[in-house]
């Protein structure tokens, strides 16, 4: 363990970092014709890259998730994310492993998104900010392995939406990953997926103050964006975590009838809702959550074809509460690597916890992804 | 640990350096015996939950499948051998199976119960009980097991269906059994060419 940690498994104080690319006269050229310039990305990295570079992990968030993957920021009393796997001695061990995680582009937690200011006016992209894809956020996130100096990394890992990237890093830039942790995800948005993203995505252009995306300095749509965060919020939990979590409960204050939250459950998710916009830009809701409903990586070619011949180890994990990313996706994703003789493993997990599982189910993940790594850091020193 | 005779007779039926395909791996020992001695490549499928732990911590590829479901992806003969080491008779349609794998591996090696053992004969003719023996070692409310045969049965079984045995090797309680195997064996364990007759 390095001299300095706080205790065994939690990380010291991180640091978000940026990275900025394709200053002008270059430009990134995006999936959907667009084009963006100056790029940046936010970026955390924990532990130390090896000589050889042999040792790099990349860590892709979900929908709302961010470059704070793990440890603590000065002054805060969180940690990240999936600090749970990512830290001395965890899953993701930092005392073996140089893991790295970025923000997406699109999004709002230091990256390049819809509320960054337009080098062009002057002031924020709004809806001005080009359509963006799955494939364009890992195209960004292979400049900042570039940049890092990393040829190959020994693993990319991430759920939901970051199970995506997982999937298109390794079909994109198959050379550069040996093995690859896609997990409660799917290789093509489902039309129910889609339908619950429209849902939210109307719910805040629904609300005035979204001003066709032009409210930066101004009233925000709060109301729009948290409904648009209740739908994911129940879409992420299941019937069964619900009924533990809330069962039907009521709040002890009694407040004349007038549609004010009565069951827990709905003060929750009221709770979560307008909380939200402090952290999230309902611009890059809207962004982030039509580059997954266009993520369709086989596009009817099949991804069998696509993974034929790539030598990355693919391990798969899957939930058996998940609605959302029900795990007949992912065995979708382990029939293909079995079709394409791709090495893999699949496993679905057992949780109550619905999709949200990937975040809270710790000890099992962890076990698998333990020894998954172990066994491929084997296999790339022989 | 020492090594059960069934799989020592299976890594003598496969060559160095192949493929093998282990439907219902378990534990994955078979699999981890062949990584290690036989520098197999090996594929395990396995539906019990904690046995794919078990797998994964030894460093095994494994699906989390069914076994009944799990075989239509892999293409034609892309194992040398896939195993059915004491999972046949736990599938719900063992003929189904038993062809799949022939179709997707060039040569199939099945490891059965023997419901004919003499122990078990004296159980159900003279106690009247349904048998619990080394190899069938359940109660009859617990056990994995939903088809019963003997070796002949499976030997007559696969005549019929023009499966064609290569091996076939029978186990007792500690050493191999050479005469009356249908009476005096445990357990049978077959090599089948990947290939179906008439």
């Amino acid at each position: 363990m390095k001299k300095g940690s706080l205790r065994q498994g939690s990380l010291r104080f991180v640091e978000t970092e940026y990275f900025t690319f394709a200053h002008p006269p270059y430009v990134f050229e995006l999936e959907g014709g667009g084009r963006l310039g100056p790029v940046t990305i936010a970026y955390e990295t924990y532990g130390t890259l090896n000589r050889d570079k042999s040792n790099g992990i990349l860590i892709l968030h979900a929908l709302t998730g961010d470059a704070h993957a793990a440890g603590y920021h000065e002054g805060d009393k969180d940690p990240g994310w999936w600090d749970s796997m990512i830290g001395p001695g965890k899953a993701f061990d930092t005392n073996r492993y140089f893991v790295i995680c970025s923000n997406v582009i699109g999004g709002c937690k230091g990256s390049t998104g819809p509320s960054s200011i337009n080098p062009e006016t002057g002031r924020p992209y709004g809806l001005n900010f080009p359509i963006i894809t799955i494939k364009d956020m890992v195209n960004a996130q292979a400049r900042l392995i570039d940049y890092l100096g990393i040829e190959r990394l020994l693993c990319v890992a991430g759920g939901s939406m970051g199970g995506m990237q997982v999937l298109q890093w390794v079909v994109s830039y198959p050379e550069r990953v040996a093995s690859a942790i896609p997990i409660a995800t799917t290789a093509t948005h489902s039309p129910q997926q889609i339908a619950f993203n429209e849902v939210g995505r109307q719910a805040i252009m629904a609300d005035p103050n979204w001003n066709n995306g032009d409210y930066y300095g101004g009233p925000l749509p709060v109301k729009g964006l948290s409904v648009a965060r209740m739908v994911g919020h129940i879409t992420y939990m299941s019937d069964e975590s619900m009924n533990e979590k809330f069962g039907r409960r009521v709040k002890n204050e009694k407040k004349p009838f007038k549609f004010s939250p009565e069951f827990e459950v709905e003060g929750y998710l009221q709770y979560r809702g307008d909380n939200f916009i402090k952290r999230f830009d309902p611009n890059s809701y809207l962004y982030i959550t039509k580059a997954i409903d266009y993520f369709d990586l086989s596009n009817g070619v099949g991804l069998h074809n696509l993974l034929k011949g790539i030598k990355t180890k693919f391990l798969i994990i899957a939930f058996k509460s998940d609605w959302l990313y029900p795990p007949y996706q992912s065995q979708e994703i382990a029939r293909a690597c079995k079709r394409a003789g791709v090495e893999a493993i699949y496993c679905e997990l057992n949780s109550n916890y619905g999709h949200d599982a990937f975040l809270v189910e710790v000890d099992e993940q962890a076990h698998l992804i333990t020894h998954f790594l172990n066994k491929v850091a084997e296999s790339i020193k022989r | 640990m020492k090594t059960g005779l069934d799989h020592r007779i299976i890594m003598e039926f496969i060559d160095d350096g192949s493929t093998v395909l282990d439907l219902g791996c378990g534990t994955g020992e078979l699999l981890c015996l062949l990584a290690e001695e036989k520098d197999v490549k090996g594929q395990g499928i396995e539906i019990d939950d904690k046995a794919i732990f078990e797998c994964v911590a030894k460093g095994l590829n494994v699906f989390h499948d069914d076994i009944d479901t799990g075989l239509p992806e892999y293409g034609d003969k892309s194992f040398d051998y896939v195993v059915l080491n004491q999972s046949l008779q736990q599938v719900k349609k063992p003929d189904h199976v038993l062809r799949e794998a022939i179709r997707v591996g060039r040569k199939v090696i099945v490891g059965i119960p023997n419901f004919a053992y003499i122990k078990a004969r004296l159980q159900i003719g003279f106690l009247g009980r349904v048998p619990v023996t080394p190899s069938l070692p359940y109660q009859w409310y617990d056990t994995p097991n939903l088809h019963f045969l003997s070796l002949l049965d499976f030997i007559e079984y696969c005549h019929k269906k023009g499966f064609v045995i290569e091996k076939s090797r029978y186990i007792g309680k500690k050493r191999e059994v050479h005469i009356l195997p249908n009476l005096f064996a445990l357990t049978g364990v077959f090599l089948l060419a990947g290939e179906v007759k008439g």
